[in-house]
């Protein structure tokens, strides 16, 4: 899984999400990419767009971020059909350069929330093929601005299409109010673009790779991810092996 | 000719503006009890090089749309266009 953590001014998640792909989950082929730079690389499986403060949070999060040269190819990339992974500053950055619907605005509490909470996997696939439906995971969040927010038509269609790939419940997976760190619709986490190849949450699961610093759920995410890069290679090496077979096939 | 362009962007009114409601309490409990809804938006002021007024306007009204303000949760007007003193 050869994956390309975008770093911009004010990110500083990108360490702990090279951490956790390169040396937790041991994909070598893991490198950062510079905001100033006109290209992602080539052949790149996942662009992870990390946690932090982008530009400092100017005007508004993720706004000016959308800016950068890098970003051209993100969205180039994500529009192609790549995958990519926004945590954080990342959802932000994703919600304001219009690859996913919907904004984060400041935490309905005032509160800047800092601590772990219960997430619910609502769709196994992809990002998460590897975790079954249902399943509560243990991560941190950290944020000021992950509010989600959108028009009622924006999340009726995401829910109608099974978009919404995390939410904040209680300890036997009720998405209660109090459950609700920061005020989202319907304890909306995480969602997933409708092609389900641009993934956005709020929480960090490459904070919580390893048991040791508290809860080791998080590396799930990264493994499905590893697991679907897998079946994909594998699939189209089937595919060569018929296109291959068949021209064989060909009388001459 | 160069004009100053006063942009206004504020939350549009279902978003939720815990600032504001900070804010208003605080004039709350200075006495300010005939004060409710209050608001806090931006405003940002920019030097437009341009052949008229009303093209400076436009030109504000484009940055706006493009960057200044989110149409999904901020409303923005260009509340002043008047030239550089």
């Amino acid at each position: 899984m050869r994956t390309h953590i975008v770093v911009f001014p004010g990110s500083n998640c990108d360490h702990d999400a090279m951490h956790a792909v390169k040396n937790v989950l041991g994909e070598h082929d893991t490198e950062f990419v510079w905001h100033k730079d006109d290209s992602i690389g080539k052949n790149v499986d996942l662009v992870i767009l990390p946690g932090g403060f982008s530009y400092g949070d100017y005007l508004r999060t993720g706004a000016i971020a959308k800016f950068s040269p890098v970003m051209k190819d993100v969205i180039r990339f994500a529009n192609n059909g790549g995958m990519v992974l926004g945590i954080c500053n990342g959802f932000q950055v994703l919600c304001e350069s219009g690859l996913l619907p919907g904004v984060l605005i400041r935490n309905a509490g005032l509160k800047f929330a800092c601590k772990e909470v219960n997430l619910r996997v609502d769709r196994s696939e992809r990002f998460t093929g590897d975790i079954p439906e249902g399943t509560i995971l243990r991560i941190p969040i950290a944020h000021g601005e992950g509010h989600y927010i959108a028009d009622d038509e924006v999340i009726a269609d995401l829910e109608r299409n099974n978009q919404v790939m995390f939410r904040y419940v209680d300890s036997i997976g009720n998405p209660t109010s109090e459950a609700n760190p920061n005020g989202s619709i319907n304890n909306i986490a995480g969602i997933i673009s409708k092609d389900k190849n641009v993934m956005g949450l709020m929480p960090h699961p490459e904070r919580a790779c390893e048991a040791m610093l508290g809860s080791a759920d998080g590396l799930k995410i990264f493994q499905s991810l590893c697991s679907w890069f897998a079946i994909q290679s594998s699939k189209e090496f089937a595919t060569e092996r018929r296109e291959v077979s068949s021209r064989e096939a060909v009388p001459i | 000719m160069k004009y100053l362009a006063y942009i206004a962007i504020e939350r549009k009114e279902a978003i939720l503006d815990p600032q504001g409601k900070a804010i208003e309490h605080a004039l709350g409990s200075l006495g300010f009890r005939e004060i409710e809804n209050t608001r806090v938006g931006k405003l940002v002021r920019l030097t437009v090089d341009a052949a008229s007024p009303e093209s400076a306007r436009s030109i504000a009204e484009q940055a706006s749309e493009k960057l200044l303000a989110n149409p999904i949760m901020e409303t923005f007007s260009v509340i002043n266009v008047k030239p550089v003193a």
